[in-house]
């Protein structure tokens, strides 16, 4: 299955000199060099695959990382970048030959300036910390990843993580003003800050999303809303998931963009009532939650407009929320919809990929067809509005060849979202679990433009490696080569 | 801008492919044209070949439900513009129209040049900027190759986020040959509150006041006493709201409401007003008639002013100004002089954390004065080593942002 670069003797047979000066960089208990404690670290959420880090090091401060980062250039040993370990897609999964460089002491809010919208925090502050830190004032911090109470706002930024808020307002990369990155060499730049655009390359659009293979996060500059004045949902149920999706397509065609609009299938819906009962309705084969925000008087207005919408594509039921106690009821059966399902199969696969959002229908069907292939099932909880599906495929680990089965089941599907006009991963990254798939969606000259960025910030290739490229060369096969004064004639360019 | 260039038309990707790949051989930089509506944007850098899109052109998909839309690169903005329109759906980030400010009558700027210079309106606080509606793109790059990133869905991490890159980058990466962007709904109706009888300070306080409420205002700009298109006696703030007619009324009143401190008087334009209003803002009509440079500051919020009164401070002559983006971006027309004032607006800028472009000015500045921000040493380093994984050999746009690329 997925094959690692394998451990390089050359950096392994230097892990004291390795280790002896870094305890020249950090205190002592900064710097876990005993197995078992490397254990802890040894994988992340995508927990089929583990190593055992060769020294973990957990830096305080931005010198620390520099520092880190230079020594392991000289030395050319590979680092590994890890905020919470919440990653679904092995992108924080050590190396046994590299650094896993943990930034869980980075977790101070370090100014909240509420006059220019705009919180400044170190990377390894959680999610949902932001908006607590604001929410006294009413402000909040808007993409709210379903792993928010344990996710870093560092490992967001590096995954450009979305959530349920995402299709009204924007992925991590349409929140953040300013990142502070200490790149493979130790320099330290800073991108952006608490001004919006400038003519000059968007580095910080670049560098969310790029899954720690281009610079260390050590400062984000968020901004911060105001919360909307009221917010209502609506839980509509459906005779199929076909008529969901027209239910959806319909309210965005209106012009509406709702604070959230999440749909589930019946699988997910029996589970969910299984587990801790919300009064979705059981017969229907889908239902769709639909939150709408803002002024009380414009919400007030779209929910009749919503309702009209659904009645029309034929639901077979509809609850509005009154108060904010039901509209948290909608929401409790989403949020405990992943555990819920653990109650039909012991484990599941959670995939993500995002497809158009008119093909949703035949994509479910499709999705069905490849488990039933391989004799798993899929239960279906995902985003709709913006078509970014999370199917989760149900096996049991202690069965012999279910591993494999799901994992074989899980490509199929992404490589369909992929055929009908969608991408391999919508917010979970491409990580190690889906590097593999890239030339599905990518030929050779896309991906070797992208490596290609990669080598302008790291040319030794040292900083999270085996992971988002299927095979990543040395820069200069790339034929990255850096050009002095732009005078140099070059008649013909290397190609390979 | 030199008459008699040589422009070479191209129809396709595979023409492009071999126009930079000639430019290489020859080491002959290339000048990328939409509609050339920019020319005047940027460095002073004449290139020797100029590749046009004209010829590629058109709209190849338009989903109004799925919020998407793709054109080929040479597609005139307005074409795009009155497609959207007729579905009640529009570029949410209000790509500017540079005409009025090079006083240019020629008009077909086309979305290859817009997602080119990250064109981003007064909208941008709230809807975002020409950078955060690039789904995806096709392009050639400086090397001559076919490459693509992205895609058409609204939610995509699968690799380098390069639309990101691409936007604002001044056709010195590659040519875009081919973008898919996400439309968004028209609002049902829009009005204005104008904010009355303050000074300059305490206007421009409004705008952020304005923006700490939940009244979701989208745009935020101050026109000072006397600026065009509104001419008014006193300083105005501009607050935008949009929206269901019902909501548009009870959000202004409340925004009205809670920004009463005193002395103020608040006044409504309707709506023909209100969007005749922010399509001259988007312009830079107030600043855009005076003869002179002109500077573009982007800072903080709470940071416009200040920037300003450092300006006055320095004696800097200050000849037409307003602010945008809740004070944080503001446009500055300055007397005539060698530099263009560019050390008073640098050193103003820098002491308090930002970036300052020279939008228009003579040839002749715009070769010797840096037009954009100066960057720190190992930042340039980076922005140059991305610029020559694109472009190794500088063909495209030689010179454009930067002197050293
Ligand atoms: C007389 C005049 C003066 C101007 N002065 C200025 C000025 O001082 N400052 C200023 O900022 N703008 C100025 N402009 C605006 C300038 O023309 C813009 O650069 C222009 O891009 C706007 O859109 P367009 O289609 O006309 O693009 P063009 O003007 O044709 O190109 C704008 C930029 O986008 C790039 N570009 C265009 N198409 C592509 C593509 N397909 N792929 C990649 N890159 C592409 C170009 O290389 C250029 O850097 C001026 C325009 C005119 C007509
Ligand atoms: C139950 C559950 C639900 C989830 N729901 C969502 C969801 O709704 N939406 C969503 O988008 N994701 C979701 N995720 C995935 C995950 O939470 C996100 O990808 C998150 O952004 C990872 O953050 P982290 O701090 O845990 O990062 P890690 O897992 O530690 O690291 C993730 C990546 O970021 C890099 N990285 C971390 N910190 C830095 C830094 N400071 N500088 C540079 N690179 C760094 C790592 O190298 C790695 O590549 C979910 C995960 C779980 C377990």
């Amino acid at each position: 299955m997925l094959i690692m670069p394998a451990p390089e003797p050359e950096i392994l047979s230097r892990r004291d000199e390795l280790i002896a000066r870094l305890r020249d960089i950090l205190p002592a208990p900064n710097l876990i060099v005993d197995e078992t404690a490397r254990r802890a670290y040894e994988c992340d959420a995508f927990t089929m695959y583990r190593a055992l880090p060769l020294v973990v090091a957990l830096p305080e401060t931005v010198a620390q990382v520099s520092a880190i980062l230079s020594l392991a250039a000289e030395m050319n040993v590979k680092i590994v970048p890890r905020g919470a370990g919440t990653s679904l897609s092995g992108g924080s999964m050590p190396l046994e030959d590299g650094i896993l460089l943990g930034m869980s002491k980075f977790n101070r809010v370090l100014e909240i300036d509420y006059e220019n919208r705009c919180a400044r925090v170190q990377p390894g502050v959680q999610n949902l910390a932001i908006s607590r830190a604001v929410e006294g004032r009413g402000f909040y911090y808007a993409p709210d990843p379903s792993s928010q109470i344990a996710c870093s706002i560092g490992g967001n930024v590096a995954e450009n993580a979305g959530g349920v808020h995402c299709l009204k307002y924007g992925l991590t990369t349409n929140n953040i003003l300013g990142l502070e990155v200490v790149l493979m060499g130790g320099e330290v730049i800073r991108l952006g800050g608490k001004h919006l655009d400038s003519e000059a390359y968007d580095l910080l659009g670049l560098m969310t999303g790029s899954e720690g293979l281009l610079g260390v996060v050590t400062e984000v500059a968020v901004r911060i809303l105001q919360k909307p004045a009221v917010a209502r949902g609506l839980l509509v149920g459906f005779q199929s998931v076909a008529a969901g999706a027209r239910f959806v397509g319909a309210v965005i065609a209106r012009g509406i963009i709702p604070g959230g609009m999440e749909m589930m299938d019946q699988k997910t819906i029996h589970a969910v009532e299984r587990f801790q009962p919300c009064g979705y309705p059981r017969d229907a084969e889908a239902i769709v939650i639909v939150e709408l925000d803002g002024a009380q008087a414009e919400v007030d207005h779209l929910v009749g407009v919503v309702e009209n919408i659904a009645r029309a594509e034929g639901a077979t039921s509809t609850k509005i929320s009154h108060s904010e106690a039901e509209r948290l009821q909608f929401w409790a059966g989403r949020k405990n919809a992943f555990p819920a399902v653990s109650c039909i199969k012991p484990d599941y696969l959670c995939m993500d990929g995002t497809i158009p959002r008119a093909r949703l229908p035949e994509v479910l069907e499709g999705m069905d067809e490849i488990a039933k292939r391989e004799g798993l099932q899929v239960a279906n909880v995902f985003h709709a509005g913006d078509g970014n599906l999370h199917p989760l495929i149900l096996y049991d680990a202690s069965v012999p060849g279910d591993v494999e089965r799901a994992e074989r089941v899980g490509f199929d599907i992404l490589r369909l979202c992929v055929a009908v006009g969608g991408v391999l991963t919508g917010e979970h990254g491409v990580g190690v679990e889906k590097r593999d798939l890239m030339g599905e969606m990518f030929n050779e000259a896309d991906l070797e433009q992208q490596l290609r960025v990669k080598c302008a910030f790291d040319s030794m290739n040292r900083l999270n490696p085996g992971k988002v490229f299927p095979t990543l060369h040395r820069c200069a096969e790339f034929g990255m080569m850096h050009v002095s004064g732009g005078k140099t004639a070059f008649p013909d360019l290397p190609r390979f | 801008m030199s008459v008699d260039l040589a422009t070479l038309e191209i129809c396709d990707a595979r023409e492009a492919v071999e126009a930079v790949r000639e430019a290489n051989a020859r080491n002959a930089p290339l000048a990328l044209v939409g509609g050339g509506t920019k020319r005047r944007l940027g460095r002073h850098a004449p290139q020797e070949r100029e590749l046009s899109t004209r010829a590629l052109a058109g709209v190849t998909l338009y989903e109004p439900e799925e919020l998407v839309l793709s054109a080929r690169a040479g597609t005139p903005l307005r074409e795009i513009e009155e497609l959207l329109d007729a579905h009640d759906q529009q570029l949410a980030f209000e790509p500017m129209d540079y005409a009025t400010l090079y006083g240019d009558t020629a008009k077909g700027a086309t979305i290859g040049g817009a997602i080119a210079v990250n064109a981003s309106g007064p909208r941008r606080i709230k809807a975002g900027a020409a950078r955060d509606h690039l789904l995806g793109f096709h392009c050639v790059t400086g090397r001559g190759e076919i490459v693509k990133s992205g895609g058409r869905v609204m939610k995509n991490v699968t690799g380098y986020d390069l639309s990101k890159l691409v936007c604002g980058s001044y056709g010195t990466l590659a040519l875009l040959t081919e973008v898919t962007l996400k439309a968004l709904p028209k609002a049902e109706t829009e009005q204005t509150l104008m904010v009355l009888g303050l000074d300059e300070a305490q206007s421009v306080a409004a705008l952020r006041r304005a923006s700490g409420t939940p009244n979701e205002v989208s745009s935020f700009a101050m026109l000072p006493a006397g600026a065009p298109p509104l001419g008014l006696a006193g300083h105005t703030a501009l607050l935008r709201i949009e929206g269901p007619e019902i909501s548009v009324v009870t959000r202004r009143d409340a925004l009205a409401a809670s920004l009463v401190t005193n002395g103020e008087r608040f006044e409504t334009l309707p709506e023909a007003q209100s969007r005749a209003l922010w399509r001259a803002v988007r312009d830079a009509a107030p600043v855009a008639c005076r003869p002179g440079p002109i500077w573009r500051l982007s800072v903080a919020p709470t940071d416009g002013f200040e920037a300003v009164e450092a300006l006055r401070r320095a004696g800097a002559p200050i000849l037409a100004h307003f602010y945008d983006w809740a004070g944080g971006l503001v446009w500055l027309g300055l007397d005539d002089a060698p530099d263009a004032h560019a050390a008073a607006v640098r050193a103003a800028v820098n002491a308090l954390g930002g970036h300052a472009a020279l939008i228009r000015a003579s040839e002749d500045i715009r070769r010797r004065v840096d037009v954009f921000h100066p960057q720190p040493a190992p930042l340039a380093a980076l922005t140059r080593r991305v610029k020559e994984s694109f472009d190794p050999a500088h063909v495209l746009e030689r010179g454009r942002m930067r002197e050293d690329f």
